[in-house]
């Protein structure tokens, strides 16, 4: 007969109960409507909406312009989050409390201000449009935008990731005899690349449903720079209901399959990484002395 | 209480809170822009209604992109009245048995208190001769207006658009489509609203020609100075309504029917029709017309019951998908 596990602090019954609700009243409630009210339309018919042209060129330019803006995000976000952790400056606290004002910034705002800034007379368009580059108005300002909404995503998730990382690690990497390139590839990026997947997770699925400030900056043309949320908008002003249903649960189970992708990824990663290698191990690795 | 006490007591009340205390409040449920007009209307209609009957009567107003406002008043928002800028909203409600069947016919002129057109505007000095619709769909002109399927605004430029070519020799459905197809071509964007257009196009320096509202032109006048732009009527425009009527269901059950109606009917009076014209829209009243007539020049216009045989009606042709629009971009 098994002993119940004894833990130090009660109420897990309590507390797992109230995890339970809230999630479902929170997550599963609206989704399960969603997924229902779609189910007024065969299976047939979601397939037709979503396999549409207009609907594909939008799933294209959204699945793909949120994968670039949360790439660009994973690699200068990890920089950002590398240099605000590590390297002590005047204004840091500034610069960090920076990052986060994307998150509380309107998004409308943050597209007009970007379609402004990047228009043909904008202060950067200005100088960039001669060099044949266009932002505004095209897929590319799409990117802009949604680069500039999922910032704070992978920062944020790398930061206690890197703080927890004592400097003792690089240190004794390096008295070991790794080059600062061996120190980074097999001790640093190992240990924060589960967080960077996580981060560059969060950054893509908040990218996907991105609205607000896209529109201003996208152009909106059917088939270039039209996004899937503004179809769904686009079926609500007919009043279709159910077609918009239809584009979201689609969306919905793209999003999912992909996260859940992303997570496998990050898990097996996490997994092979703490089992196997402790940081320790993973520093002695680098510099070639066996342990 | 007596009408002397109750009226005694509204004094104090507003003068102790500093807001009027209501034997009735009404909620004006109505589209974006109409912001202005009905917040100049709404002392006017307090004051008059006060004088006739006695009764202090509060009205909220809510705004929004207008198939929003119609969906939340089907959800159950308590809207006495909706002022709209579409039809085809006000037939949604009454779709869901919310407004008559025959709101069109309530109230005088189509429902619509006033009217507006679609006008061309242009940089100063008219640098590429933008006369006609012909002229917006000449190759190398820019073309700035908000989506064509997701906005009011933009579906009257497609439709007169449309019509205009219907109406030239030899116009048929056919080439209607090929002349606006031509037309949205030359749009390298569609913005997200009417007032986004406007930006873009005023402030972004972006396209030779904005098409929008009439009323809207003497807004950018005044947010950006007359000088810089000319106002241009085409050939042919629209004559676009802005229909208003009673929900049904709302006045029943909060026993407002009496107000809303009263609400409505003074949207024709002398006052309610100077309102809209000091708020750039084109009164009923033909002597009001007159006295502004230098804000409103002579236009040909249609409507869109005479060409499209209804709001409902052009929306399904044109709007849905797999409508027109949606033929331009999608059969090739």
């Amino acid at each position: 007969m098994a002993a119940k596990p004894h833990r130090l602090l009660p109420g897990f019954g309590l507390a797992l109960g109230y995890t339970l609700v809230y999630l479902s009243l929170l997550i599963l409630l609206p989704l399960g409507g969603l997924v229902l009210k779609s189910a007024e339309l065969g299976f047939g018919q979601i397939l037709d909406i979503a396999l549409g042209e207009r609907s594909l060129a939008a799933f294209r330019v959204t699945f793909g312009a949120s994968f670039l803006a949360a790439a660009i995000n994973a690699f200068f976000g990890l920089i950002v989050a590398w240099v605000l952790v590590r390297y002590p400056f005047p204004g840091k606290r500034f610069v960090d409390a920076l990052v986060d004002l994307p998150f509380a910034l309107p998004t409308a705002v943050a597209g007009i201000t970007l379609a402004t800034l990047y228009a043909g007379n904008g202060w950067l368009g200005r100088h960039i449009e001669p060099l044949g580059i266009k932002v505004a108005y095209t897929p590319l300002g799409i990117v802009v935008a949604l680069t500039f909404i999922t910032l704070p995503f992978v920062v944020r998730t790398l930061q206690p990731v890197i703080e927890d990382i004592e400097t003792e690690v690089e240190e004794a990497a390096a008295s070991l005899g790794a080059s600062r390139w061996q120190t980074f590839v097999k001790v640093i990026f190992p240990a924060i690349f589960p967080a960077l997947l996580t981060g560059f997770a969060l950054a893509f699925a908040r990218a996907v449903g991105e609205y607000g400030s896209v529109i201003f900056i996208a152009g909106n043309l059917p088939l270039i720079s039209e996004i899937t949320p503004l179809l769904i908008i686009s079926k609500l002003e007919q009043y279709d209901v159910l077609g918009a249903t239809a584009l979201a649960v689609v969306m919905l189970g793209l999003s999912f399959v992909l996260l859940l992708a992303v997570n496998l990824l990050q898990w097996w990663t996490a997994n092979r990484h703490n089992n196997a290698e402790p940081l320790e191990v993973a520093a002695g690795k680098a510099s070639g002395v066996s342990t | 209480m007596t009408p002397f006490l109750k009226r005694a007591t509204a004094v104090c009340f507003s003068l102790f809170l500093g807001t009027a205390w209501a034997d009735v409040t009404l909620l004006n449920t109505s589209y974006d822009v109409a912001r202005d007009v009905y917040k100049d209307y709404n002392p006017l209609f307090q004051k008059y209604w006060f004088t006739k009957t006695g009764e202090q009567v509060d009205v909220k107003q809510s705004h929004g992109g207008s198939t929003k406002q119609v969906r939340a008043v089907a959800d159950g928002l308590e809207a006495d009245v909706v002022t709209m800028n579409q039809a085809n909203d006000i037939e949604f409600l009454v779709d869901k048995g919310l407004v008559a069947r025959d709101w069109a016919k309530k109230f005088p002129n189509n429902a619509s208190p006033y009217t507006s057109t679609m006008v061309f505007i242009v940089r100063k000095g008219n640098p590429k001769a933008i006369k006609d619709w012909s002229d917006v769909a000449a190759p190398g002109v820019q073309l700035i207006i908000p989506h064509p399927k997701n906005t009011g605004n933009g579906r009257n430029t497609y439709l007169t658009a449309w019509a205009w070519s219907l109406k030239q020799p030899g116009g048929s459905n056919k080439s209607a489509q090929d002349f606006v197809g031509k037309l949205l071509k030359n749009a390298p964007l569609f913005a997200a609203g009417g007032r986004d257009a406007t930006t873009t196009f005023m402030q972004r320096g972006l396209g030779d020609v904005l098409i929008t509202f009439e009323s809207e032109a003497e807004m950018i006048a005044k947010e950006f100075g007359k000088g810089n732009f000319e106002v241009v009527y085409p050939s042919l425009t629209m004559q676009t309504e802005f229909p208003v009527a009673l929900v049904e269901k709302v006045v029943d059950k909060k026993g407002t029917r009496k107000q809303a109606t009263g609400y409505l009917e003074y949207l024709w009076s002398k006052e309610g029709q100077e309102n809209a014209a000091q708020n750039y829209l084109r009164p009923r009243d033909p002597e009001l017309l007159k006295k502004y007539a230098s804000s409103f020049p002579p236009v040909k216009t249609f409507t869109v019951d005479e060409v499209f045989g209804g709001a409902t009606k052009a929306f399904s042709a044109h709007f849905k998908d797999g409508g027109s629009f949606d033929q331009i971009y999608v059969a090739k």
